[in-house]
């Protein structure tokens, strides 16, 4: 199952990469959703797999028996699914606030910090009229 | 040259800062000082002892703040010390009243304490660190006159010449620590055969040379030295010819017994130091301005150094560099100080004005000739028994013709232009009007001109002082061996080298004679020859212009670009980690597996299926819940149920999260003006390279001991009979705790990004 499990995370790997490339920062979001769970896995399968065994100690023993469970991968991937978790929560807010600024999902279009050059510090004039609060402005 | 005149009135334009004007001896004395202090070394150095002593500075890198006091060093330190106390002496005076002239001599006392480093250093890495020590002082020396733009440039390609030198030398010397297992000096140099053999000889030779020459100035790197003159006269006459640049030639000395005798070496050190001391012997000839005639006179010396450290054996030929480095470093400080007098006392230093000067400075006229007559290497002066033991070296050397030819070139323009600058200045009709009234310098700026001038005919008619004391001990040092030095002779009988000698002296005059046509004749010719200055302001137009390119590629504000960047170096990362590991036995084996195994690993890829190739909000949040929960089932059904409960937790919240998110989103809208085949080959070239390690790394047998520890420990250490939640709560907890923490962080930002309200764009601040 090992092995499944790493061609698996190659797929995972190749889908995210594939999103995280992609202009719409909501395919951006799903890839980064996915590579956290393929990085997951890696910690996960690296510690090889034991079936049905978690690693618990019996009532009265002093060690679990013979064959258990690797804990330390899942220690460490506990951590790594919150953490990843934290990132996500972020990273959403960054997307929606950016769409609330800028009033657009496209990366190619949020070019307030690095302008393209020839436009230096002047927003395309298409950006105004999708920009939601400075359309709304311009009603008033 | 334009700034022949006014260099002191350049640095003397702002207003003079008094504060400590009276304490301007105190260096001076500090450093006649040190060198009392050393002066006790010399009897037991010259009889042949190796004064060493020690403490560990960063004990586990083997780096020791180590001192060595042989031969060689002794030698340095002494011409460092006591050409130090003169230079600042005069410098006290030169300097006064100028604007920063404390700071001045500040910077001047750190560079003599950074040089005096360097050569008494016993460490590879300690003799590094004074080395870029005296690099950084000497950038401050140079640049000393910032208001002046070409002071900076001058500054500023000097630190990089020497700096980029700096850098080979630290590779050269790590090399050498790969190879020997030390820094340490005593294990280098007796460590000279192994070296010799190692495969690694090669790039330690041409790292090492590459510092060497860069700091003293060898041919096609020379160019920064000539700039440097835009330093004030103490600094052209202490760094720029009698220590600093000697730096490269001491290193040279030093590791002479490690590195030399290989063919790479002499034939590298003949050509590079021959071709440096003809070129700049003829450029010498060239300059009207005093300074930069003595400049070049200074490449022109170690270029002749460099020349005389290329045989392995020849002990003539060492005695010849070790008479010749002080000889050279006794005339030449006392000339450019007397130069920097020259200067003070008349305003100018051009040479085709100044004339007739020994009425008015008759003891700075005094001085010159007699360094003058040191120089032009003529009896019974230093010079001329330097250059008697150089002749007589050359004869024996391996590639004596070519040695002897250099020489002979090279001393012949030589007196051509002690000549120009220690004779004609002085004697003869003034050739025109100078700025200021010659008037004759105070006793502090006279001093050092007087007192390294009559060292110089001291040590010429007592050549046995000099030997005992400065030459033998090193010429000792140099070779590793005990005894070998030849003496030095005022007169050795009728012989090749005065033959030489007189060949010299002959041609010295004749070009002399007709210098004035000859540097017409240079200037003509010099305009159509490349410049190598010019050439090292487009070398750095062409580094700026990369950086300018590289930064337009990698940055060009389009954040897929950045993503792309970072995944292609990601891939090539991964690959070369495959490469370097080389393609192990993986062999995939069908495995047997359960129907519900089987039934996840398809869950799974469904799921990324779907969240790839949809156009649906809602259907790709699905496809992302099914890949969630395909992972929590795989933590599930191999023995990891904490881990399937967050995963699960987690999975619902960030749906949960996201659908809320995504309903005020736009919703997905078929991609077009992809680059569908690089990012597709990019995806699959990272996702393959990662599977290929997975394979890989699963090859390899698994290191338990730390889960075993944890399992052995979990219940009689921490009392716990879940394993993972004891590692996480209690071995680990502190991990846990940054958890905690990077979440708090995570929420806080995410809120705080949600609740601000939006800020006036500058389209609305223009409207």
């Amino acid at each position: 199952m090992e092995q499944i499990l790493a061609i698996l995370i190659g797929v995972l790997v190749a889908a995210s990469v594939w999103l995280m490339l992609s202009r719409n920062v909501v395919r951006f979001l799903f890839g980064l959703v996915l590579i956290s769970n393929a990085a997951n896995l890696v910690i996960f399968t690296g510690g090889r797999l034991t079936l049905g065994a978690p690693p618990l100690i019996d009532e009265g023993a002093e060690a679990p028996p013979a064959l258990v469970a690797n804990a330390l991968p899942q220690a460490l991937v506990l951590t790594a699914i919150v953490i990843g978790f934290g990132l996500l929560a972020f990273a959403l807010a960054l997307v929606f606030r950016a769409y609330t600024a800028l009033g657009t999902v496209d990366s190619d279009e949020m070019r307030l910090a690095e302008p393209p050059e020839g436009e230096e510090g002047a927003a395309p004039a298409s950006r105004r009229a999708t920009t939601p609060h400075l359309a709304r402005e311009a009603a008033e | 040259m334009g700034s022949a005149t006014g260099e002191a009135a350049a640095h003397g334009a702002k207003p003079a800062n008094r504060r400590g004007q009276g304490l301007t001896w105190v260096p001076a004395a500090l450093a006649a000082a040190i060198f009392a202090a050393l002066w006790p070394a010399m009897p037991p150095v010259a009889g042949g002892e190796v004064l060493r002593w020690g403490a560990a500075w960063v004990p586990s890198l083997g780096v020791n703040f180590s001192v060595l006091v042989d031969g060689l060093s002794l030698t340095f330190a002494l011409l460092i010390s006591g050409i130090g106390a003169l230079v600042m002496l005069f410098a006290a005076k030169y300097m006064e009243g100028k604007y920063h002239s404390g700071r001045f001599a500040l910077y001047l006392f750190l560079f003599m304490l950074a040089m005096l480093g360097v050569v008494l250093a016993d460490n590879l890495l300690t003799l590094f660190v004074f080395w870029e020590l005296t690099s950084i002082t000497s950038y401050l020396l140079i640049g000393f006159g910032h208001a002046d733009a070409k002071s900076r440039r001058s500054a500023l390609q000097a630190l990089l010449v020497t700096g980029m030198g700096g850098l080979a030398l630290l590779a050269g010397f790590i090399l050498i620590y790969t190879v020997v297992g030390s820094f340490d000096l005593a294990v280098v140099l007796a460590s000279g055969d192994v070296l010799r053999e190692s495969p690694l000889y090669l790039p330690i030779l041409v790292l090492v040379l590459a510092g060497a020459f860069t700091k003293s100035a060898q041919f096609p790197l020379h160019f920064w030295l000539p700039n440097a003159m835009a330093a004030p006269t103490p600094v052209s006459a202490y760094l720029h010819s009698a220590t600093m640049v000697k730096a490269g030639v001491f290193l040279l000395a030093r590791l002479h017994p490690a590195l030399a005798g290989t063919d790479v070496w002499l034939w590298s050190l003949t050509l590079f130091g021959g071709v440096t001391a003809v070129f700049a012997s003829v450029m010498a000839l060239r300059q009207t301005d005093l300074k930069q005639a003595l400049a070049y006179t200074t490449l022109m010396a170690l270029g002749t150094l460099v020349l005389f450290l290329a045989d392995g054996t020849s002990s003539y030929a060492i005695t010849g560099f070790m008479a010749f480095l002080v000889t050279h470093s006794l005339y030449k400080a006392a000339l450019f100080l007397v130069v920097g007098t020259v200067d003070h006392g008349t305003g100018t230093r051009d040479a085709r004005i100044l004339g007739g000067l020994a009425r008015a400075m008759p003891v700075t006229a005094f001085a010159a000739a007699l360094a003058g007559l040191s120089m032009a290497g003529l009896p019974p002066f230093v010079g001329f028994i330097a250059k008697e033991v150089l002749y007589k070296g050359a004869g024996e050397l391996a590639l004596g013709t070519i040695v002897t030819a250099f020489a002979l070139a090279s001393n012949a323009l030589m007196f051509a232009v002690a000549g120009i600058v220690c004779l004609r200045p002085f004697w003869g009709r003034p050739r025109g009007e100078t700025p200021v009234k010659p008037h004759e310098g105070p006793w502090q700026m006279l001093a050092g001109p007087v007192v390294l001038s009559v060292l110089g005919l001291a040590f010429g008619l007592m050549p046995w002082l000099k030997q005992q004391i400065l030459v033998s001990p090193g010429v000792d040092a140099v070779l590793g061996r005990d005894g070998e030095a030849r003496d030095l002779r005022l007169w050795a009988g009728v012989n090749l080298a005065l033959i030489l000698s007189l060949v010299t002296f002959a041609l010295g005059i004749v070009l002399y004679a007709a210098h004035v046509t000859l540097r017409d004749g240079l200037n003509r010719l010099g305009t159509h020859l490349p410049s190598l200055d010019a050439g090292w302001d487009r070398f750095l137009d062409g580094l700026k212009a990369l950086a300018a390119w590289q930064t337009r590629i990698l940055q060009s504000g389009r954040l897929v670009n950045y993503m792309a960047v970072t995944f292609v170096t990601l891939l090539a990362g991964l690959v070369a980690a495959l490469i370097a590991t080389g393609p192990g036995p993986i062999v995939l084996e069908m495995p047997y597996l359960l129907v519900k195994e089987w039934g996840i690993a398809l869950l799974v890829l469904a799921g990324t299926g779907v969240v790839v190739s949809t156009n649906s909000r809602i259907t790709a949040l699905a496809g992302l819940g099914v890949v969630g929960v395909g992972v929590a089932l795989i933590f599930i059904t191999y023995g990891a149920p904490d881990v399937a409960i967050t995963q699960l937790l987690v999975e619902v919240l960030v749906v949960v999260l996201v659908a809320l998110a995504i309903l005020k989103l736009p919703s997905l809208e078929p991609e077009t003006g992809r680059r569908r085949w690089f990012d597709a080959a990019l995806a699959l070239g990272i996702g393959g390279a990662v599977t290929a390690i997975m394979l890989m790394v699963l090859e390899v047998p698994i290191d338990r001991r730390l889960s075993d520890y944890f399992e052995v420990t979990s219940w009689p250490e921490a009392f716990g009979r879940n394993i993972v939640n004891v590692i996480l709560v209690d071995f680990r907890a502190l991990d846990t705790f940054g958890e905690i923490a990077v979440v708090a962080v995570a929420g806080i930002a995410a809120l705080a990004l949600l609740k601000t309200k939006i800020a006036p764009t500058k389209e609305e601040d223009a409207r």
